[in-house]
């Protein structure tokens, strides 16, 4: 049940008013419930929030992320994670608890540069974001193409329950690995299917507005499958 | 200001300012939000013969470290006037004038804007005043607000910003070039129109209460009208291409 039909708002649009609950990018103003950024109304079994169609990534925690190692320093690496926050990867995650910075070389497990995807542990926003790679399909990231999207346009590009990238995955015989940052690594054999796919991951980041977005994205990978 | 002598008609007899407008009336606003490829948000506003560039970063790293606030995160405003945005070759190093322009500015936008979410971050606005012609912090705020709309930066409200003021002794709205030098006075306003709390006020002359509460009175309401501005802006930008779902 979706409620109401979702609109277009600004910041500062008077959504609804009544008793429903101010959830994501609203706040509560009187009876008012007033959006805070731009975006698309969904006011849904007594709670309303905004999904963004602008901004950048802000971390959560169990998001799943790609992230670049930028630096390190004797203890922990630093990962830029497409935020205004840098991902911390402490050390003692790769080389486990009795790690020590004299006999442990870590540029050797993770060199500045190299891509990782990463779990985002805890992000209370009192320090940096700590992140973890230790986990199943997470860790350095070795084969494969990076593709970087709008963060707010990825729950598109998974669709609902996943059915947006599984079609995609399996008309082109590709891996894709979506960060919540916006971040994703398409990996497949076959060349043409990775160009279709980072091609339909376009026309998704290009369209995500567009209502029947899942019939374009079918047509355009089965247009080119002869 | 007394008002100087001049040889500009501010107001003729049949109640028609220099420019040709009436006294209620503002000059043709236009904003576009999304102008810039390498901001985060950017708006160009032409108010009247005002031309503005607006960009915005951020929410991102603050340098200098020291700046930074564990709580919440931080807005800079800079203002500046581009050496060929006036008749004389104005020097681009920061004015008096405008560091209190981007002080003021600033603190009109920090009602607005929510940085609670982002602790340790600054967002950055820079003004670029292409093109000058009386009300350019009025133009400069509600360009922007559009900015750090587009930018994504969460706003309880978008700021609109138009001034009122007295010339001829007559009180009229959107005060410019012309009006500000040889009028009597200028009273620019920052306006949240959903919220209808005002967030900037200054007054550059002498009114007396009366004309002070029709000065108010006209300014919110030409600030109703930029508003209704700002927001088709944003609706071009982000809802024309496609239809609703």
């Amino acid at each position: 049940m979706s409620g109401e039909r979702k609109r277009h708002v600004i910041p500062g649009e008077v959504i609804t008013s009544g008793s429903y609950r101010a959830e994501q990018n609203t706040i509560q103003v009187g009876d008012n419930i007033v959006s805070t950024i731009v975006g698309l109304s969904d006011v849904h079994d007594g709670s309303v929030r905004v999904i963004p169609l602008t901004g950048g990534y802000l971390p959560k925690d169990d998001d799943l992320v790609i992230g670049k190692i930028s630096s390190h320093s004797s203890l922990s690496w630093t990962a830029d994670i497409n935020s205004c926050y840098v991902g911390m990867l402490p050390a003692s995650d790769v080389f486990g608890r009795d790690y020590s910075s004299s006999s442990d070389d870590m540029t050797a497990k993770l060199a500045k540069g190299d891509l990782i995807a990463a779990r985002i542990v805890n992000a209370d926003m009192t320090r940096d974001p700590l992140i973890t790679i230790s986990g199943r399909e997470l860790g350095k990231i070795d084969s494969g193409e990076l593709v970087k999207i709008s963060p707010n346009k990825v729950p598109r590009l998974i669709g609902k329950r996943g059915s947006m990238i599984q079609m995609i995955e399996s008309s082109t015989n590709s891996q894709v690995t979506i960060g919540q940052n916006g971040l994703l690594v398409v990996s497949s054999e076959d060349p043409n299917g990775l160009l279709k796919a980072i091609q339909a991951i376009e026309l998704i980041e290009e369209q995500a507005h567009v209502a029947n977005l899942t019939d374009q994205v079918n047509e355009m990978l089965e247009s080119k499958s002869e | 200001m007394g008002g100087r002598d001049t040889d500009i008609v501010l107001l003729d007899e049949n109640g028609i300012r220099c420019d040709g407008r009436k006294v209620n009336e503002t000059r043709k606003v236009t904003i576009k939000a999304g102008v810039l490829k390498n901001a985060n948000g950017s708006a160009y506003i032409e108010f009247g013969d005002n031309k503005i560039l607006v960009g915005v970063y951020g929410p991102r790293d603050v340098h200098p470290k020291h700046m930074s606030d564990t709580d919440t995160g931080i807005l800079r405003c800079r203002y500046h006037m581009a050496p060929f945005s006036v008749g004389e070759r104005k020097n681009p190093a920061p004015s008096r004038r405008e560091v209190e322009i981007s002080k003021v500015i600033k603190e009109a936008l920090e009602p607005a804007v929510m940085l609670k979410e982002f602790p340790r971050t600054a967002v950055d606005v820079y003004m670029e005043v292409l093109q000058a012609d009386g009300g350019t912090r009025c133009a400069a705020l509600t360009g922007a607000s559009v900015a750090l709309a587009d930018a994504g930066i969460p706003m309880r409200d978008l700021v609109a910003g138009c001034a009122a003021g007295k010339a001829a002794d007559a009180v009229i709205l959107d005060v410019n070039n012309e009006e500000d030098q040889a009028g009597q006075a200028d009273l620019p306003i920052g306006y949240m129109p959903n919220l209808k709390k005002i967030t900037l006020l200054q007054l550059d002359g002498v009114l007396t209460p009366e004309e002070y509460k029709q000065c108010i009175e006209i300014g919110i309401d030409g600030c109703n009208q930029v508003y209704e501005i700002q927001k088709k802006a944003l609706q071009d930008k982000f809802f024309a291409s496609g239809e609703k779902q």
